[in-house]
């Protein structure tokens, strides 16, 4: 098929099951967030709540939408537009699976690979402080203003461990396109240690790992880095004065935010699309008995009800997550589906950690924040670098 | 015709630079000539790769690379200069911080 | 499809460079900027520096030019009032700045023959694997006086910004 209209077709699936995933996400959140302090979350507006992304899209729509006064209108409607626009490009580049065959095709699950890729990403990161900016200043409001400065001084502060904890992978995987640093990532230690950039000698990248999710959070303004928009602080700092779908964008930008780092860890670390263990040990079979385990609870928890509309919602989860199950089995869908399933459990259980950090822990004081950038991170992320360069150029 | 004519782009980079000569010796704002330097030295920095590209080395990305550096720590130790001056003057109108001149 | 390209990008660039010139408010210009910088990091990508362009969208779109909409936002400039301005450098100014151009351009197009072209991918050697190798070995003096450069860039900005304890 022809390379443009192969890539719209990519473009496309990629942009609709990249927006599903953005308006739920914000229902796992809520739902997470929710059981973590003992209540129910969203339940009324259809099954447990399922529709509620679209109620909230409704609503947000339907909201009076106004510019304040004396504020910068072209600022003020660019921002939200640029903020958005940055956190979707990111997904461009990220590598979903392997290479796939479909209808006489071969194409690889991702957009598109550039040699400079994880630069790419650095790249929009960088931009994406503008949307930020552009917002608490063009709203004409000093709150905003200084919501709008401190959000974008954090956000470039953590640029900085978030870029050294990104090279140092990079020294083991001797690439910068996403799509090899994964493919670096194959192979198995002792049969079934996988070798993710976080087991791999000569310096497995844990420290990386973990300075890499903790400036990824201030990177993406999440508890406990989000005093900047806190709604209790500074009266919701840059986006106070945007209202129905501005606002919307602001919010969708931050969870597209979320899921692109949560998709670069995975790539950089986790071993994106690769599976914890080989299929000749039966990987394969690990997303049907997952959905099998949960259409097996589904269905108990259907038959005994804690509420009566479980009687009837719960055995149609459970039927549709058996279909998933059997559908896991057919080798055409298999390939495509499994290196798929990989990387989204491995991203989802990310996000889950992201959610669940919000939920359990308070936030940082603006000057905490700064002074453990710069105090501890950045030289702990040096360090970092060092030793891996270090234990490289001495193992190579 | 199947690429872009070398000359094109030193086109634009004369034309970026001359841009950003004009905003230096016409603009009264002192960011907004800083930010004039900035627009020469985008200028120049095309210039070098595209001698880069036709010279087929990479010691023109070097140049470049070196111009960009020496661009960031410029902008990091003039704008100090400029919070200054404003702390001290309270404007940044540049023609009113000309107190040195006869 | 480089031709398209270029064009597109290098109108970009110089609608942009003019509007920093021509706006009034600071933070327009910086705007504007920011547009020309975005523009040059595609037209690098064309001429094969890849690495280049990322680098200029990383150091100079994203961070130094942060540098400058949080000064202008700090400072709190206002739009920039119009002095006395001589009559003659306006009715100048403009006509030479193009008969300047005009004379760039010949000389511009005399020198460079035209067969040489620039097409997307005919020069491979600006990959980060290049330019790294260039940087560490035959340019390291450079390289690491230009580290220095920034240290003390680092410092001067740290005393200058500084609050004065009182």
């Amino acid at each position: 098929m022809n390379f443009f209209l192969l890539s719209l077709i990519k473009a496309v699936v990629v942009a609709f099951v990249l927006l599903t995933a953005l308006a739920y996400l914000q229902w796992v959140e809520r739902k997470v967030i929710a059981h973590i302090q003992v209540r129910m979350g969203p339940y009324r507006v259809g099954p447990h709540g399922l529709l509620q992304p679209l109620a909230d899209v409704i609503k947000l729509i339907t909201k009076e939408d106004l510019i304040p006064p004396h504020a910068n209108k072209f600022l003020y409607l660019g921002a939200p537009f640029f903020a958005v626009t940055m956190a979707l490009l990111s997904i461009s580049v990220i590598p979903f699976g392997s290479e796939i065959h479909v209808l006489g095709n071969t194409t690889w699950m991702q957009l598109t690979d550039l040699n400079i890729g994880i630069l790419f990403v650095l790249a929009i990161s960088s931009m994406s402080v503008y949307g930020v900016a552009m917002a608490g200043w063009a709203s004409n409001n000093k709150y905003s203003l200084l919501g709008g400065l401190r959000s974008s001084a954090q956000m470039i502060s953590y640029e900085l461990p978030l870029s050294m904890a990104v090279a140092a992978p990079l020294l083991l995987a001797n690439t910068l396109s996403l799509r090899h640093i994964v493919l670096q990532q194959t192979g198995y230690y002792l049969g079934f240690i996988p070798r993710w950039s976080i087991f791999q000698g000569p310096m497995p990248q844990i420290f990386s790992f973990i300075i890499f999710l903790i400036a990824a959070f201030a990177e993406t303004n999440r508890v406990p880095f989000d005093l900047a928009e806190a709604e209790n602080e500074l009266v919701a700092g840059f986006h106070t004065e945007y209202s129905s779908m501005k606002f919307a964008a602001f919010f969708m930008a931050e969870y597209a935010n979320m899921i692109t780092v949560c998709s670069i860890t995975t790539t950089l670390f986790l071993g994106g699309w690769l599976p914890l263990w080989p299929a000749s040990a039966g990987s394969s079979y690990v997303p049907t008995l997952v959905f099998l385990g949960g259409a097996a609870v589904a269905l108990y928890h259907g038959l005994n009800p804690a509420r009566r509309m479980d009687r009837l919602t719960l055995p149609v989860v459970a039927v549709v997550f058996f279909l998933i199950a059997v559908a896991f089995l057919v080798p055409a869908v298999q390939a495509v589906l499994l290196p798929f399933f990989w990387f989204a459990a491995k991203t989802g259980a990310l996000l889950f950690l992201f959610i669940w950090i919000r939920g359990t822990l308070p936030r940082f004081r603006y000057d905490q924040l700064m002074g453990f950038a710069w105090k501890f991170m950045f030289p702990v992320a040096v360090a970092n670098l060092m030793v891996t360069g270090l234990l490289v150029a001495a193992f190579s | 015709m199947t690429g872009v004519p070398l000359s094109w782009y030193l086109i634009l980079s004369a034309v970026l630079f001359s841009l950003g000569v004009a905003g230096f010796l016409l603009r009264r704002n002192v960011i907004t000539v800083f930010m004039s330097i900035e627009l020469m030295l985008n200028g120049v920095n095309l210039s070098f790769i595209t001698f880069s590209y036709q010279l087929r080395q990479v010691n023109g990305q070097i140049f470049s690379f070196l111009v960009m550096v020496v661009a960031a720590a410029e902008a990091a130790v003039g704008l100090a200069i400029i919070l200054t001056v404003f702390k001290n003057r309270a404007t940044l109108n540049i023609d009113d911080v000309s107190s040195m001149k006869d | 499809m480089d031709v398209i390209l270029f064009l597109i990008f290098a109108v970009i660039a110089v609608v942009c460079g003019i509007n920093v010139v021509v706006q009034t408010h600071p933070i327009s210009s910086a705007i504007s900027l920011i547009g020309v910088m975005g523009s040059l990091a595609v037209l690098y990508l064309l001429l094969g520096a890849e690495f280049l362009a990322a680098a200029q969208v990383i150091v100079y779109a994203g961070a130094v030019m942060v540098l400058f909409v949080f000064v202008i936002m700090l400072l709190n400039a206002g739009a920039e009032t119009r002095r006395g301005r001589s009559l003659l450098a306006q009715l100048l100014g403009i006509p030479l700045l193009l008969v300047f151009l005009g004379l760039m351009a010949y000389f511009a197009q005399r020198l460079f023959p035209a067969t040489a072209m620039v097409r997307f991918g005919a020069f491979r050697g600006g990959t980060a694997l290049d330019v790294g190798e260039a940087l560490f070995t035959r340019f390291l003096l450079p390289f690491e006086v230009v580290s220095v450069l920034i240290l003390i860039a680092i410092l001067g900005a740290v005393v200058l910004a500084r609050k004065e304890l009182d």
